[in-house]
């Protein structure tokens, strides 16, 4: 088992069908992702070298991908040197049994939860819940899902597809300690997460977190987050386990100076999150006494060898690329059928999972290919670029498959373009006609070649050109 | 039978190259501060109230009576190694031991070990004046002295003056959450007041 592809999960485009016609559902996304738009916007504009953080931060990740089992080996003997103990995990279910069986022998039946997208992907909560233990989310987001039974929609922001009168409901409903005339207003809310979450923190014995970036340097790992949970589970418990994708490395504690910069800005817009909390192993009088770190691999390793695609792996997951998508805001998360919507889902999901799933073979056809992701993308990835090698990939009908194939032949080279848009111009007659193959020419208005190309027009405009 | 170890690895393989040649060549070509001629007090003093968070920009000799001022009822722990000229006018009926009861104490007061002014940040790393992580976390109001030299102008001088094998606890703005329809509201589990000291 890899990532757990949601029971009976139509196609994109039908469940994207379901979702659209969910007004209220699409008016909250509206809401949220234009209000953090133009915040982003704001937060990034104010670096003037911005495009200089950008290209450090791709090319650091690049980096670390290249050397990946070089700095894994390094951060697994800085984290055993610092008191911690390093375990490794093929898959999900690798994963989710060391988990189950570290929380298990300190003998707890009740952990809390930092908000991690790693512990989403392996569905361990569930894996937890068959074992007889108790896994409580403790972001107030993750807690909104948890408690309305629901699925996360959103990166940083799981429960985006709430607005605050939901929110509320699903409190007074679920939450026994929510006071009776509690409002709609946010601050009222928090604080009702806050009353009913305090209790948990200060008696828990083990916590479970994600990783943001670790240092393979100095085996240092970090979680950034805004609400405090994270620094109550990091700091409180007396045991704490953290799961990471083996792609959350950084070589060295400079790295950080380009991470902390570019994180904040593109996923809350903020110049700096609230808290962001750092440790190594284990700290002799302060924190968990006992540190277990699970490198998860579940497809990474498989999604690096190509060459295109492991260019997913760059991702920080700021969400920033869902923000800005015009599918994403009209279709929702659930209908990515993933724990990773939007863009960033529509071309990790069939990488990690491999294309098995009428979602997944549907998932890289999800996108305009307006480019707004790879626009806003911190790290640089070419989204529209790795959708459409993976459509190619995707194409069930082999003779789409050709097609597909065939474009991108003549697409990667100049004379060869140029040689397709003479015969284009040449048949530009004939082009109108074509009804072939059916399926798509019939949903689709194929433009009348020019008589002259681009390319041949400048060439004869521009003859002096080198 | 092959461990996951040894399997993960084995995918990996070695690509060969030197890893820390090719780590020194990647382009850096990103400012060092973004505010070169900035007056770091002012600017920190900004970007830390635009968290929400309160600001008090005072003279050396005023600390201990506006420190002492800003208490609510009430006690407060005063970690091992923090000045004790700043905190002269807090009377030791109003301290509270850093083995108290957390979620009984009113606050807690702290130095830090580095403040980065471009983000309004200021980082603990635990060590005298700070305490254990906890001591910051669990009361609910956070008074953190900030004396100029620790202000670094921005993030990279700032992480080069940390030791990142001490804990670090990284604070902009009193704990906040964005959960509700992606707008800000202060005050979760952290600390809902957190008041800044530049001196």
């Amino acid at each position: 088992m890899t990532m757990p592809t949601y029971l009976g999960m139509p196609s994109f485009p039908k469940a994207a069908r379901a979702a659209v016609a969910d007004t209220r559902l699409r008016s909250n996304l509206a809401h949220a992702t234009g209000t953090i738009r133009d915040r982003r916007a704001k937060a990034v504009d104010e670096l003037a070298d911005w495009p200089e953080l950008r290209e450090s931060a791709k090319q650091i990740k690049d980096h670390a991908l290249a050397h990946l089992g070089h700095y894994l080996r390094q951060l697994e003997e800085k984290v055993t040197a610092a008191g911690g103990t390093v375990h490794w995990a093929r898959d999900a279910a690798e994963a989710n049994a060391l988990v189950t069986r570290l929380v298990r022998e300190t003998g707890e039946r009740e952990v809390v939860k930092v908000k991690s997208m790693a512990t989403q992907e392996i569905g361990l909560n569930e894996a937890l819940e068959e074992a007889g233990i108790t896994a409580l989310e403790t972001d107030l987001a993750e807690l909104i899902v948890q408690l309305g039974h629901d699925r996360p929609s959103h990166i940083l922001v799981p429960a985006i597809h709430k607005n605050r009168a939901e929110i509320r409901e699903i409190f007074r409903r679920e939450m026994p300690s929510a006071p009776a005339d509690l409002t709609d207003d946010p601050a009222a809310l928090a604080e009702a997460a806050r009353r009913h979450l305090r209790a948990k923190f200060l008696t828990a014995k083990v916590a479970v977190s994600g990783a943001n970036f670790a240092v393979a340097e100095t085996g240092t790992v970090l979680v950034v987050e805004s609400e405090g949970n994270g620094r109550m589970c990091l700091t409180l418990p007396e045991t704490l386990i953290t799961v990471m994708g083996i792609e959350k490395l950084v070589p060295t504690a400079r790295d950080l100076e380009v991470f902390l910069q570019v994180l904040p800005r593109s996923s809350t817009a903020e110049r700096m999150n609230p808290y962001t909390s750092a440790w190594t192993g284990v700290h002799a009088g302060d924190g968990p006494q006992n540190f277990h770190l699970i490198l998860l691999d579940n497809g990474r390793t498989r999604v690096r060898d190509d060459e295109i695609g492991r260019q997913a792996l760059r991702c920080i997951r700021c969400s920033a690329c869902l923000n800005v998508c015009p599918v994403y805001a009209r279709a929702g998360g659930h209908a990515y059928g993933s724990p990773y919507p939007g863009p960033i889902g529509a071309i990790l999901s069939p990488q990690l999972r491999g294309i098995g799933s009428e979602v997944d073979a549907s998932l890289p056809f999800a996108s305009s290919l307006c480019g707004a992701c790879y626009e806003v993308c911190p790290v640089a990835i070419d989204i529209p670029e790795v959708l459409v090698h993976l459509r190619a990939k995707a194409a069930k009908k082999p003779l789409e498959r050709a097609a597909m194939g065939a474009a991108g032949w003549t697409l990667r080279s100049p004379a060869r373009l140029k040689a397709a848009q003479r015969a284009a111009s040449a048949g530009r007659r004939f082009a109108r006609h074509v009804r072939f193959p059916r399926a798509w020419s019939d949903t689709r208005d194929l433009p009348t070649p020019p008589a002259q190309s681009f390319r041949a027009w400048w060439r004869s405009t521009h003859d002096d050109s080198a | 039978m092959t461990t996951a170890r040894e399997a993960i690895l084995a995918r990996l393989g070695s690509p060969g190259g030197d890893p820390a040649a090719e780590y020194a060549a990647i382009r850096r070509d990103y400012l060092e501060q973004h505010h070169p001629d900035a007056d770091l007090v002012e600017l920190l003093a900004e970007r830390v109230a635009d968290y929400r968070a309160v600001v008090h920009v005072v003279p050396e000799g005023e600390l201990p009576r506006v420190l002492a001022k800003a208490l609510r009822e009430g006690e407060y722990v005063i970690p091992d190694g923090l000045p004790e000229e700043w905190v002269s006018q807090v009377g030791s009926d109003r301290r509270a031991a850093e083995d108290a009861d957390l979620t009984t104490v009113s606050g807690v007061i702290t130095d830090c070990a580095v403040a980065i002014a471009e983000t309004g940040t200021l980082v603990l790393d635990h060590g005298p004046g700070q305490g254990r992580r906890a001591l910051t976390l669990v009361p609910d109001h956070h008074l953190v002295v900030v004396p100029a030299d620790r202000i670094a102008a921005d993030v990279p001088g700032a992480l080069a003056r940390l030791d990142v094998t001490r804990p670090l606890t990284l604070v902009s703005g009193p704990s906040a959450t964005s959960d509700i329809e992606l707008s800000r509201v202060e005050g979760v589990h952290g600390p809902r007041t957190l008041e800044v000291f530049l001196t």
